[in-house]
């Protein structure tokens, strides 16, 4: 016999037979001595076996379709665990990344500042050329360019593309991360729409021209003198780069 | 996987006991019992004992208690009376029926982290040391949960509980 007291985890290790033999013994031992404790004890062992009983034809019902693992092994459901999530959010960045945003470089691939640029260019695509109701804020082209040169800073010439068939629409300032930019919009006959957006670069003062296509647009993107410019339209490169080169041609002889 | 099945199936009707004991909805309980078996065979190869046993407790009892705290925030109580009535000892002999029945109505009344000890240490025999993992507390705790729990299980079941039910969340019923 050890000289240890009896703790009421022992008593409780007792219920549960989860003792060694030894300290049963001195359990048992010390519960005849306390009719008071054991009269507890005894109720809580009664109660454990009580509640077993009561649960035990739960374990004995046959077990539903839904249950069956053998199944379940062949054809796991794939949950989307938080884990999954992650991977999923990564995944569609980066396809965003590179599909939505693949820019494939007719010279060189647009970087630092010229992708800004490009970027800038087409999100006001998307937000102003879809907008049937005000996709300018000035029509009047002399307006427009008196505007937009003051909140540039700098003069801006008006691209005229109306020899390949696309007529100004008007124009707005646009904010973007590097400060305004000039947005001029231009459509041809079939209500197609470009826009052309232009600022001051921070840097890439000097890029050659680099294409750039993601989604249902394609556009390309330049710099001249510290100043960037960026034509986005809906039809592919090929079909924007004589439209870019003219921009390129007239704004060089500013 | 083929071990899985092995060492998982017999498993499954103490899983389901401990469910229902613990959410009491039946319907409910089976659909905590499926989630945990298809998270068990997704996880299969990350556990990291070789006993399965607590670690599918553990998934069933997070998955269970998550629903708790769902349905307390929701603030949806249902009275025991309203809890489907075959839901215990539906094998038991008649006279049984009725002790059954008034010993998980009594259970019911204890707080869910008294009920899971009674549970996991009474009927589904786990050591205590396995209880504290699936709990996800110390063995310390176990004990005094268990002290508590045994102590209050008594006093309803010898009416002298007094006004302790204040505690009680119940799965909204399903139906």
């Amino acid at each position: 016999m050890s000289n240890r007291p009896i703790t009421e985890d022992d008593l409780h290790a007792y219920v549960d037979r989860a003792l060694e033999p030894e300290r049963e013994a001195e359990v048992a031992a010390y519960l005849e001595k306390h009719p008071d404790v054991a009269k507890r004890i005894a109720a809580y062992s009664d109660e454990r076996n009580l509640l077993r009983s009561a649960l035990l034809p739960i374990a004995e019902e046959p077990l539903p379709p839904q249950l069956n693992l053998a199944r379940m092994i062949e054809r796991p459901r794939r949950r989307p665990s938080s884990l999954r999530w992650a991977i999923a959010a990564m995944l569609m960045l980066s396809i965003g990344g590179l599909g939505g945003w693949m820019i494939r470089g007719a010279t060189q691939a647009p970087a630092g500042g010229l992708a800004a640029l490009a970027e800038e260019a087409s999100d006001s695509y998307k937000v102003y050329a879809s907008d049937h109701t005000r996709p300018v804020e000035l029509r009047d082209s002399t307006e427009l360019v008196q505007w937009v040169s003051n909140r540039l800073r700098q003069p801006v010439k008006l691209p005229d593309l109306s020899k390949s068939g696309y007529r100004l629409m008007g124009g707005r300032v646009v904010p973007t991360a590097h400060g305004p930019a000039a947005m001029f919009m231009y459509d041809d006959d079939h209500g197609e729409r470009l826009v052309v957006l232009t600022r001051p670069m921070t840097s890439d003062q000097n890029a050659p021209m680099a294409a750039h296509s993601g989604g249902d647009i394609a556009g390309f993107s330049w710099a001249d003198g510290g100043t960037g410019y960026s034509l986005v339209g809906p039809r592919g490169v090929d079909a924007l780069r004589p439209l870019a080169n003219e921009i390129r041609k007239q704004a060089q002889t500013i | 996987m083929n071990d899985m099945l092995r060492l998982v199936e017999p498993l499954i009707p103490a899983l389901r006991r401990y469910a229902r004991a613990l959410v009491r909805d039946h319907a409910a309980a089976d659909d905590l019992v499926q989630d945990c078996l298809e998270r068990a065979v997704i996880h299969w190869e990350q556990r990291r004992s070789d006993n399965p046993r607590p670690w599918l407790f553990a998934i069933l009892h997070n998955l269970a208690i998550n629903q708790f705290r769902r349905a307390t925030t929701r603030g949806v109580h249902v009275a025991i009376d309203e809890t489907n009535e075959d839901a215990f000892g539906q094998d038991a002999e008649q006279e049984h029926k009725v002790t059954y029945r008034d010993v998980m109505t009594k259970l019911a009344r204890l707080p869910h982290d008294q009920r899971a000890v009674l549970l996991l240490v009474g009927v589904e025999d786990l050591s205590y040391a396995d209880a504290a993992k699936v709990l996800g507390v110390p063995i310390g705790t176990v004990m005094s949960r268990l002290a508590r729990a045994r102590e209050r299980l008594h006093q309803e079941l010898e009416g002298t509980a007094g006004d302790l039910n204040n505690n009680i969340v119940q799965l909204r019923n399903k139906s």
